[in-house]
């Protein structure tokens, strides 16, 4: 799906935009005319109170929602109806909310799949593991350990994930989104339900992919100390709209922002 | 300082002719034995060893042989005589990468060289943080190849605890291992102004820090190697090492300090290097052993066993992959000699014991039985013993096949030529344990000042609650107040900038005082009781050494810190952590819900498990006649563990008996006004240095004295 003749991104140039997303489910409308951009190589926060679409809008950029109205623009190509395998081929990885890892497969084996997008050999070598399937294998596994090893899990790489702790998962998540060597990564939640230590590791590992590796990653994140933190631009949504946009700073002092999390006196 | 013509001179140098008392022995150790490459282990003939050598090196004379009386030239040694055997290996991506000799040895002379390039000079200091990693062992080599001296730190100290140290040593160069160690140098760097260079191994993070003053460990080998194709600088490194001597120094160490500042502990090449053989004689290492270095570089016994020996040897170290993988990377390597503290047997037993509760019945039975059979006669099948008869015999074959090997195997120990525990007391439970299922443990009791060892357990004579007879070529006495003063060829040159505690510490004869008491038994091994300094006597004038009882309490599973309190007072009193492992676990199976430590620590039925312990302790203590004053009258649960972070342990996981004294003062005055319970609120640090305060409303509980037996009963021979 990668388009064979995209122009090159360097830092800053816009790497995807939404413009006028509108999605409804029936009468429920999620998102209302909800613009804004991803930047090469920043660090985007999504953030808004519970229900504001935030979850959605993300759903929306890979694939898994089509937007009823307006148009995403990824790479200077309008998206098309898609599956969410195709946007992951075409360079968008995510976490979930909700860790949904392999929970009876090692480390390994979780990370390992999250890299098979990447592999190129036929099914019929890699069931035999001969020939190309093998050495292509091998340099997958040095790739796959890297990460193990930049994520420092090396002491859980051969435990099934369901016996891990909720922080661990996250981070096994993470291993798996990054073996896909993503243009755009999307966390939804990555601190949720971490302790302060393990939010720490979690955000020094961001900022490490995408000083490290120069990746884009937008997030949703309800901790504001972290997303203050880490964010190049924060965009905030309520109610399906978007009620402000920019850097950090400015966000904080945006009077709207405010009221919606703190309320207003009505 | 010229190759001697006689072997045995440099020997004597250090030792004046008139202290020469055994001087038969003396001079044919000092001779033969300390200059003589090891390298099959042939102990029957040293001189058929010799000459084997010369047949490999061509021209070897006793004096070339003496030369290597630096960690470089055994480097260089090594590199010669087993190029192909590997010397060094790390788990790096899931694979266990090596090194061998002859890599080191160029990556070594490299490094020397490169190091050279940023500064680093005879006698200058250089700092090593981080945890086992080859780069990291590779530079102590590298910089006493140009004669610097390598100060090694504990790498989970406080940023502020590391540079008192990096100031007091007056280091140059710093070599860490990653970012974290990076960004706690940079913390402190105004307390450091001659602090010129950092280098780093893990590169990760580090990308977009200014490089003018930081550099790759690789980087600077790299450089070494490119100055080293020019003859003029090849010349000048090979200069260098003949250079070193071996009266030179070749490391400081810090002690982490029971009390006070750390004291930097200077050992020389001779006394390290003979310190190494020692152990590697008396335990016939050789270059087929394999260790696991995984023990903090900056403490003697790693770099004894891990650096001296390996160098010696010629044996293979292993770097685990991380600090949490020890326990699998152990079981993958299957180390032949084993180095660990006490609580790191307890650790693996009680994760066993826990763990077999929840293996199937028949499993539970079969291990249960076997353990029980073991118990009764493995260690007599160890020791040789006579009287453990054919049926027992085979039984206990039965049950290696079945329970022993699996669980050796599970500890990776299956390969264990010689295991050794030291630094703390061990439960004679836990020490048999192990040698009943066949795990060759032994004891030892060693020092910093002295390069580890004082005494040793000889095979055959291995007991518990000794710690051996005098190791060879080390001469101890006893003074009057019962400590214990040593003499060893490995003994320390002295304390680094502090000649008043040198003085203090060393006796004009070369005796050290080792701050501990104790005394020789019947059979001529040596009991240590506690420092000499802690043994204190109660009101009513009987003895009162606080870590004798201490760790009688730590012998149950359940407990796994104690301080007790009594010098200069009517009974004795004692504060408990208890085990979360252990006791959670026990919890979970006796429906004891709990939220929090806290919680637990104040169960009352988890007191009256405690409860337990204390009173089989105080029985125990009172069938001892020297210490049945010292039984426990009134005990406590601690709300919170003790923690190094919080200064209530030391880096090794001491206890700081009079900070705690001084931290929980109301908590001492409740055991000792009578009052039943007592508040206490402590400021505590989390991992992050920031601060907290817990606060907590303790019990305390009254025990039943027993009566001391005034006849003498040896209660753990007995057994």
């Amino acid at each position: 799906m990668r388009a064979p003749d995209h122009p090159v991104l360097s830092k800053g140039d816009v790497l995807l935009a939404v413009e006028n997303v509108s999605l409804g489910f029936g009468g429920v409308k999620a998102l209302t005319d909800v613009s804004f951009d991803i930047r090469k190589s920043e660090i985007r926060a999504i953030i808004g109170p519970n229900g504001a679409g935030k979850t959605s809008m993300l759903n929306c950029i890979n694939g898994f929602y089509y937007p009823t109205e307006g148009r995403i623009t990824f790479k200077g190509v309008k998206r098309p109806k898609m599956r969410p395998y195709e946007a992951a081929r075409g360079g968008i990885a995510r976490t979930f909310q909700n860790v949904a890892l392999f929970k009876s497969m090692s480390t390994l084996d979780n990370i390992m799949a999250g890299r098979s997008i990447r592999m190129r050999s036929n099914f019929f070598w890699q069931l035999f593991r001969h020939g190309p399937a093998m050495k292509e294998e091998v340099e997958h596994r040095r790739f796959v350990e890297e990460i193990i090893d930049f994520l420092e899990i090396q002491h859980i790489r051969k435990t099934p994930v369901g016996r891990l702790p909720y922080g661990l998962q996250k981070r096994v998540e993470l291993g798996r989104a990054l073996a896909m060597e993503p243009d755009l990564l999307l966390l939804d939640e990555p601190m949720a339900g971490m302790n302060l230590e393990e939010k720490e590791d979690m955000s020094r590992f961001i900022l490490e992919v995408n000083q490290q590796y120069g990746t884009t990653i937008a997030l949703i994140e309800h901790d504001m100390g972290v997303v203050m933190d880490l964010s190049d631009r924060v965009v905030v949504l309520e109610y399906g709209r978007k009620i402000a946009d920019g850097t950090p700073d400015e966000v904080k002092r945006d009077q709207r922002v405010i009221d919606a999390y703190l309320g207003v006196a009505h | 300082m010229v190759a001697p013509p006689l072997p045995t001179l440099e020997g004597h140098d250090r030792i004046p002719p008139i202290t020469l008392v055994k001087s038969n022995r003396h001079d044919r150790n000092k001779g033969a034995a300390p200059h003589r490459p090891r390298h099959r282990g042939n102990e029957a003939d040293p001189h058929a060893d010799r000459h084997a050598v010369s047949r490999e090196e061509t021209s070897v004379t006793a004096a070339e042989d003496s030369r290597e009386d630096t960690f470089p030239k055994l480097l260089t040694r090594n590199a010669r005589i087993r190029p192909q055997r590997t010397a060094f290996r790390h788990k790096d991506l899931g694979i266990w990468q090596s090194w061998t000799w002859a890599q080191v040895h160029d990556i070594v002379r490299a490094y020397a060289c490169g190091l050279q390039a940023l500064g680093l000079q005879r006698g200058g200091k250089i700092a090593i943080i981080g945890y086992n990693r080859p780069h990291l062992y590779w530079t102590i080599a590298a910089a006493q190849w140009l004669g610097a001296i390598p100060i090694p730190v504990y790498a989970d100290s406080v940023a502020e605890e590391m540079a008192y140290v990096l100031a007091h040593a007056e280091v140059t160069h710093a070599v860490v291992q990653d970012q974290e160690q990076v960004d706690k140098l940079l913390a402190v760097s105004d307390q450091l102004p001659r602090m010129d260079h950092v280098l780093y191994d893990e590169p990760k993070g580090l990308r977009d820090y200014d490089h003018s003053r930081l550099h790759s460990i690789t980087s600077v080998i790299e450089e070494g190697r490119a100055r080293l194709a020019d003859a003029g600088e090849a010349g000048k490194i090979e200069r260098e090492l003949q250079n070193g001597k071996g009266s030179d120094l070749a490391i400081i160490l810090y002690t982490s300090g029971t009390t006070g500042r750390p004291k930097g502990v200077m050992l020389t090449s001779d006394a390290v290097i003979a310190a190494a053989r020692i152990g590697c004689d008396f335990d016939k290492l050789d270059e087929t052993d394999e260790i696991l270095a995984y023990l903090p570089i900056a403490w003697v016994g790693d770099h004894i066993f891990s650096y001296a020996q390996a160098f010696l040897a010629g044996l293979c170290v292993n770097c685990p992959e991380s600090p949490e993988t020890v326990a699998e990377d152990r079981r993958e390597v299957g180390a032949t000699y084993v180095f660990a503290p006490p609580r790191i047997f307890e650790s693996i037993l009680t994760l066993t014991m826990v763990r077999i509760e929840d293996a199937s019945a028949l499993k539970r039975r079969m291990f249960h039985f076997f353990i029980r059979h073991a118990n009764k006669v493995g260690e007599k099948i160890l020791n040789g013993e006579p009287g453990v008869g054919a049926w027992d015999r085979l039984l206990w074959q039965v049950g290696n096949v079945l329970v022993y090997a699996p669980l050796r195997n599970r500890f990776g120990m299956t390969r264990v030529k010689v295991g050794y525990t030291a630094g703390e007391a061990i439960g004679p439970e836990i020490f048999r344990f192990y040698r009943s299922i066949g795990v060759n443990l032994k004891q030892l009791y060693g020092q910093t000042e002295a390069s580890v060892y004082i005494t040793m357990q000889p095979d055959g004579e291995i007991r518990a609650d000794t710690v051996g007879r005098p190791a060879p070529e080390v001469e101890i006495r006893i003074a009057d107040n019962g400590e214990v003063l040593y003499r060893s060829p490995g003994v320390f040159v002295g304390y680094y900038k502090d000649d008043e505690k040198t003085a203090e510490t060393k006796t004009p004869d070369g005796f050290v005082h080792s701050g501990d008491a104790g005394f020789f038994d019947a059979n001529g091994h040596l009991k240590i009781i506690d420092r000499a300094k802690d043994v204190g006597k109660m009101r009513d004038g009987s003895l009162f050494p606080p870590k004798y009882v201490e760790n009688k309490l730590k012998f149950y599973p359940n407990i796994k810190e104690a301080v007790c309190f009594g010098d200069g007072k009517d009974y004795v009193s004692a504060f408990v952590n208890i085990d979360l492992v252990a006791v959670s676990n026990w919890a979970e199976r006796n429906g004891v819900t709990y939220a929090s430590y806290q919680e637990l620590a104040g169960h009352p039925r988890v007191y009256e498990m405690i409860e337990k312990h204390v009173d089989e302790v105080n029985r125990s203590l009172s069938s001892e006649p020297r210490m049945g004053g010292a039984q426990i009258k009134r005990f406590l649960i601690l709300h919170k563990e003790l923690d190094a972070d919080d200064g209530e342990l030391t880096r090794t996981q001491k206890v700081r008996r009079g900070f705690i004294a001084e931290r929980y003062a109301p908590l001492i005055q409740a055991l000792y006004d009578g009052s039943s319970e007592a508040d206490i609120s402590t400021e505590v640090t989390f991992e992050d240095g920031r601060k907290g305060v817990i606060s907590a409303r303790v019990k305390i509980r009254d025990m039943e004295l027993y009566p001391v037996q005034e006849t003498a009963t040896l209660p753990e021979a007995a057994e």
